[in-house]
């Protein structure tokens, strides 16, 4: 699926600056040039924004406030109070499938949340780093978590293994939802685009859905990073608090 | 039957799996309208969860279009 033709075409990662560390083909591609413009983005957005901080906020200052205030506002909510040590992280990760997913929007653009290494490479790191938090707070009883309170006991050998294999597609289910979404929403534009063009008269009513299907698409980004964000909370929740 | 037949067929079927998520989105909206129809002032809460359990509905969706693309693409 790394490069196809007709609606598919899109996704095909190009080489902007070959590079090899040996056998390892380190490129810079298209992808990570919109990384590159993301973490940029949002981090100007974030330092220019409070450069001048006032009290009573002007516009910029009030659309990061805005943001902190959304992402803090969930952390805060679905963690407690000592999840906020976790808030750079849930806010960065909320920035960044954000805005990746609102920039590939764009016309020319490439959408790297529309990648499975990417959107795999970010749901694995949250489920080891929920882990890791669980075992650091937990130690050996975090294996508790798998056996749900007030089961009667004859029930364990069945119910365990089923909590385990649920806990172990976390990662996977985070992916693969946000690669779906976003390779769903682009090809489904790029499909109706085509029909555009092959109607030639007709081609407006084609073009009529693809209008409808953009602003679904925006609602999709916002909606797909805010899922991703509060999952994230809720494993960390369930690593901190153990049911 | 040939493969490339097989693939296409195989691809239409997994598509069947989207009625069972229409059928569960639209059970979500209908509890949402119902319950802030018998409490507006709970609006801002249940909207919230309603849009958490449409999104994760929508995966289910997802899922299976993403077998049928594998199915179309790259078997």
């Amino acid at each position: 699926m790394a490069s196809g033709s007709g609606p598919l075409e899109q996704f095909t990662i190009e080489r902007l600056i070959p590079l090899h560390l040996g056998p390892i083909d380190i490129s810079y591609t298209n992808s990570a040039l919109f990384m590159t413009i993301v973490v940029v983005a949002s981090t100007a957005l974030l330092v220019l924004a409070t450069s001048r901080a006032a009290l009573v906020p002007g516009r910029l200052q009030s659309v990061a406030e805005l943001a902190y205030e959304f992402v803090a506002g969930m952390v805060r909510e679905n963690v407690g109070t000592e999840g906020m040590e976790f808030f750079p992280l849930i806010f960065s990760i909320f920035m960044f499938v954000l805005l990746g997913n609102l920039i590939g929007l764009v016309p020319y653009t490439f959408t790297f949340t529309g990648q499975i290494v990417v959107t795999f490479a970010l749901a694995i790191f949250v489920f080891l780093l929920v882990t890791v938090v669980a075992f650091i707070r937990h130690g050996i009883h975090f294996f508790t978590f798998f056996f749900p309170k007030g089961a009667p006991i004859v029930m364990a050998p069945i119910l365990v293994p089923i909590e385990i294999i649920s806990y172990l597609s976390r990662p996977v289910s985070l992916g693969i939802r946000l690669f779906a979404n976003m390779m769903a929403g682009h090809t489904m534009m790029a499909v109706f685009a085509g029909f555009t063009v092959t109607l030639g008269l007709f081609g407006f009513l084609p073009l009529a859905v693809n209008v409808a299907l953009y602003g679904l698409e925006f609602i999709v980004a916002a909606l797909q990073a805010y899922v991703f964000t509060i999952l994230s909370c809720l494993y960390l929740r369930d690593a901190i608090h153990l049911h | 039957m040939d493969a490339a037949s097989a693939k296409l067929i195989g691809a239409g079927l997994a598509a069947i799996a989207l009625a069972g998520v229409g059928v569960g989105i639209g059970n979500i909206f209908a509890t949402l309208v119902s319950s802030i129809a018998r409490n507006p002032a709970a609006r801002d809460q249940v909207f919230g969860i309603g849009i958490l359990g449409f999104a994760l509905t929508e995966a289910v969706a997802l899922y299976a279009l993403l077998i049928s693309f594998l199915l179309l693409f790259t078997f």
